[in-house]
């Protein structure tokens, strides 16, 4: 095939009709469109990688703390989390579909199946506000705020529908992301615990995993968004459909980082039962 | 002969044969501010890069003098201790992640990448040029944090030292290379699908030139390495901001966790920062002995192997940390195994140059001095990878010696050849020979004399990172000194009669140096916007070369 450039340019126009179908830089159609999956392919490896930094940090505090892992994962809900994970997997269900139109060339029936992933997404996403919101009250962000007294203290009254003295509910009721100031002793009674210090490690790898996760999300509706606007506009075709199938990809890895985080975080503690 | 067959012959009369344009290249075609800025040509994207790496190059050098001028005499008489451990920081910084990591790959690689594999341009010419921004962006952010106050947690940010007990800028650092990570991310993503999308018809993966096959094992240690380094800066940020104890003994962490973390990518970092010299080397002495490279898929695979490698042998840089003696012994059996892919390489040379027609030219004069730079500093590694005598020689000056003889001797001298190799390529002109010799020679001659004395001195027990020292350490420091100034000479030369030769230098026709693969044998010097008129077709190995070739008429024949 010896073929001068300027053919190649001419033979993007002539045969598709769309000059943004093949880049003045590929050969052919194919081509462009391996490069573009085997890209997406690649930059999921390194997100990998960039969550297994993370994960391994996890595994080795998991092994050393073991116990108090255990009870701090026994805060989290594991009702909301499973829920979460369904509803994940829809979303990956109305990408696949996305996807699929996009290859048969529908392009309104992109529009409509990324719409439908983005609402799957924020009802994820409104979850997860609510269960951080639940956090803050407890007292369990990470921060200097955190107390672990607290947390498991309010996190037992909670279960038990508030037996003993003041209820989980009406205490609560009003703040939203905060929580009323923690009392003095409860401070000293963390500060003389050394397991604070392990479960405030787990809470931070709790907040910082799932919103490393949430902020992926987030860019992958920002990416929709605009798919969709090109899609609404018939720009792509069962030639070149690319960003689509790319995006498809992406959002799957996000699911799949999901399902690993439900586990680890969610139900390492879940045996425990309620009031420990 | 040529090994690769077009439709047409390549042109002979060079350049100016109106048949192309009447003489547009990369260079002319377009000539605003706004042209280069928004370019998505590979090849200006190549010299965007290769102007911020030089100018990082000289700052960096710029702290390196302030460090050497300290060290002339035992005692802190230049400066505080403070501000001294701020200099090596910054030297550290600037050096390893703004110039040597991206060196290569991102000024030679992103030039001559599509170029050897008969491309148009890489895969994703957009994504190579938000890299560039990414890099400007995240030197930005450093360059505000060191000048601005400065950090001193040396290179290698070991906690709990900078996230808890340092108020100097680390964070600012830290959010500085987090974004470059990302610069060097998308150029490994850029050429792993390049290499293996944008190879033009009968570019088999045994016919590519090594420098592509260095360049991809290259690739796949930015991939996978940079996400973890960028994580763990990350997660030093974020105990700096909230106190949490990830990696602070006294919060719960783990301060071990952090080297691992750390090493598992600055070591196969240094990969990065030696596998593309390496590769461009390959083509020096190639091409200036007349030879192929003996055992070329000995070469590609040793690459490949070195990356492979690269990724189990981190826990080296902690063998006094407190590694369990059984880890200990793994590791250090590990690092020994890294030496043999290395010394194939070596081998390989020495045999490609038996009985070659070897030159004397400028690019193979620094090819000569990598070789033997890189088996010293190589060599060296292997004291530093046996247990007891790393006891001994662990951040001692030693170990400073040895990654200098690597990573300036190696990488530096190796990047230092190719850019004279491909100059004439980049901008169609010849620099002057005898400066450029002068600068080769310059340049090996400061260089052992500034880094030898200090494998002595760190044998002798001279700790690194100290701004003052015992007496009798003071001769071996003043050589040093003396022999950086002499380097520094060296280096000084090309960046005055390289740019001169953009205007000034005899014009070099496509092929100056009787090269073989397809960037030299059918592309103009310098190229035409989109490299090649017609797609070529390749139907035998990179290398082989034309015994009757003369340099002084390929020249004149342009
Ligand atoms: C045969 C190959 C090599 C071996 C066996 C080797 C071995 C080692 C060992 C064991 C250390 C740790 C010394 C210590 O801290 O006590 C070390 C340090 C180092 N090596 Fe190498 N090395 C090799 C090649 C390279 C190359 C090619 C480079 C860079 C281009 C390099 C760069 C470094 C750096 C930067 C350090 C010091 C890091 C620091 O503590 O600041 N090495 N090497
Ligand atoms: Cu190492």
């Amino acid at each position: 095939m010896q073929v001068t450039e300027k053919k190649h340019a001419q033979e993007a126009h002539d045969d598709h009709g769309h000059g943004h179908e093949l880049a003045h830089h590929f050969v052919s159609v194919e081509q462009q469109h391996d490069a573009g999956n085997l890209g997406m392919w690649m930059f999921l490896t390194t997100e990998v990688l960039f969550f297994g930094g993370l994960f391994a940090a996890y595994t080795i505090y998991r092994y050393k703390f073991e116990k108090v892992f255990e009870q701090a994962s026994n805060i989290l809900d594991p009702m909301l989390g499973a829920i979460n994970t369904i509803v994940l997997i829809f979303s990956s269900v109305t990408m696949a579909f996305a996807v699929r139109s996009a290859q048969q060339g529908k392009s309104k029936a992109i529009v409509a199946w990324l719409g439908a992933t983005i609402v799957f997404g924020g009802l994820f996403l409104g979850i997860k506000y609510f269960e951080w919101k639940h956090d803050a009250q407890l007292h369990v962000f990470p921060t200097s705020d955190f107390n672990w007294t607290w947390a498991r203290e309010k996190h037992s009254e909670g279960e038990h529908g508030g037996h003993g003295h003041d209820s989980h509910g009406p205490e609560l009721k009003g703040y939203i992301f905060n929580s009323p100031v923690v009392p003095a002793n409860y401070v000293e009674s963390d500060a003389r615990n050394p397991e604070a210090k392990q479960a405030k490690l787990f809470f931070f790898l709790y907040f910082s995993m799932t919103s490393l996760h949430a902020l992926h999300m987030v860019i992958g509706f920002g990416v929709m968004a605009v798919i969709m606007a090109y899609a609404w506009n018939g720009y792509y075709t069962a030639n070149y459909y690319v960003p689509v199938e790319s995006i498809g990809l992406y959002w799957h890895f996000v699911d799949l980082v999901w399902i690993f985080l439900f586990p680890l975080l969610y139900l390492l503690g879940a045996h425990l039962g309620a009031g420990h | 002969m040529s090994t690769i067959i077009t439709s047409a012959p390549p042109a002979s009369a060079g350049s100016k044969d109106p048949g192309h344009g009447g003489g547009v290249d990369y260079l002319n075609h377009e000539t605003s501010i706004a042209s280069w800025l928004l370019t998505l040509d590979h090849k200006r994207i190549g010299i965007l890069y290769l102007v911020a790496m030089s100018a990082m190059f000289v700052l960096g050098g710029f702290y390196a003098s302030l460090i050497r001028a300290e060290l002339i005499t035992p005692k802190g008489d230049l400066m505080s201790s403070d501000f001294y451990n701020k200099s090596f920081t910054a030297h550290g910084v600037i050096m390893v992640f703004f110039v040597l990591i991206p060196l290569v790959p991102a000024s030679l690689g992103n030039f001559m990448l599509p170029l050897m594999i008969g491309a148009k341009d890489v895969a994703f010419p957009r994504l190579n040029l938000i890299s560039w921004y990414v890099y400007m962006i995240g030197a930005g952010f450093t360059l505000v944090a060191l000048i601005g106050g400065g950090v001193d947690s040396g290179w290698t940010f070991y906690t709990p030292l900078s996230t808890t007990y340092l108020n100097s800028n680390v964070l600012l650092t830290a959010t500085g290379l987090f974004i470059l990570g990302f610069s060097s991310i998308l150029t490994g993503l850029n050429f792993i699908v390049t290499i293996h999308r944008m190879r033009c018809p009968g570019m088999d993966w045994f016919r590519m030139p090594l420098f592509v096959w260095a360049l991809y094992a290259t690739s796949v240690i930015q991939l996978l390495g940079t996400p973890v380094i960028a994580i763990t800066l990350a997660l030093v940020g974020v105990e700096r901001l909230l106190g949490v104890g990830i990696f602070d003994p006294r919060l719960g962490g783990d301060p071990i966790l952090y080297q691992h973390l750390f090493w598992f990518y600055s070591h196969p970092a240094v990969y990065i920062m030696i596998l593309p010299p390496l590769g461009v080397t390959n083509e020096l002495i190639s091409t200036f002995s007349r030879k192929p490279i003996f055992g070329y898929s000995m070469m590609a695979g040793a690459s490949l192997a070195i990356a492979i490698f690269s990724f189990i042998v981190w826990a080296h840089h902690m063998f006094t940390s407190g590694l369990s003696p059984y880890a200990a012994m793994f590791f250090s059996l590990l690092t020994f195994s890294v030496a043999i892919p290395s010394g194939i390489k070596v081998f390989t040379w020495l045999a490609t140059l038996f009985r070659g027609s070897i030159s004397f030219d400028s690019p193979m004069l620094y090819a000569y001095g990598f070789i033997g730079l890189f088996t010293i500093g190589g060599m060296t590694g292997l004291f530093l990878s046996t247990l007891g005598t790393d006891i001994h020689f662990h951040d001692t000056y030693f170990v400073v010696a040895h990654f200098h003889y690597v990573m300036v001797g190696g990488a530096i001298v190796g990047f230092m050849g190719g850019l004279h190799f491909i100059w004439p390529k980049m901008f169609g002109r010849m620099y002057p020979e005898f400066p450029a010799r002068m600068s080769a020679i310059l340049i090996f001659v400061g260089f052992n004399l500034t880094f030898f004395p200090q494998f002595l001195v760190g044998y002798l027990g001279m700790p690194r990172r100290y701004h003052e020292y015992p007496d009798e350490f003071q001769v071996l420091n003043v050589f040093s000194s003396a022999g950086a100034t002499v380097l520094g000479v060296g280096y000084l030369l090309p960046l005055l009669y390289l740019p001169w030769s953009v205007f000034f230098g005899e014009k070099a026709g496509r092929n100056p140096w009787g090269a073989t693969t397809l960037d030299w044998t059918h592309t103009e010097s310098p190229p035409t916007p989109h490299n090649f008129e017609e797609t070529p077709v390749v139907t035998g190995e990179p290398y082989k070369y034309d015994t009757l070739f003369n340099k002084e008429s390929a020249l004149a024949g342009h």
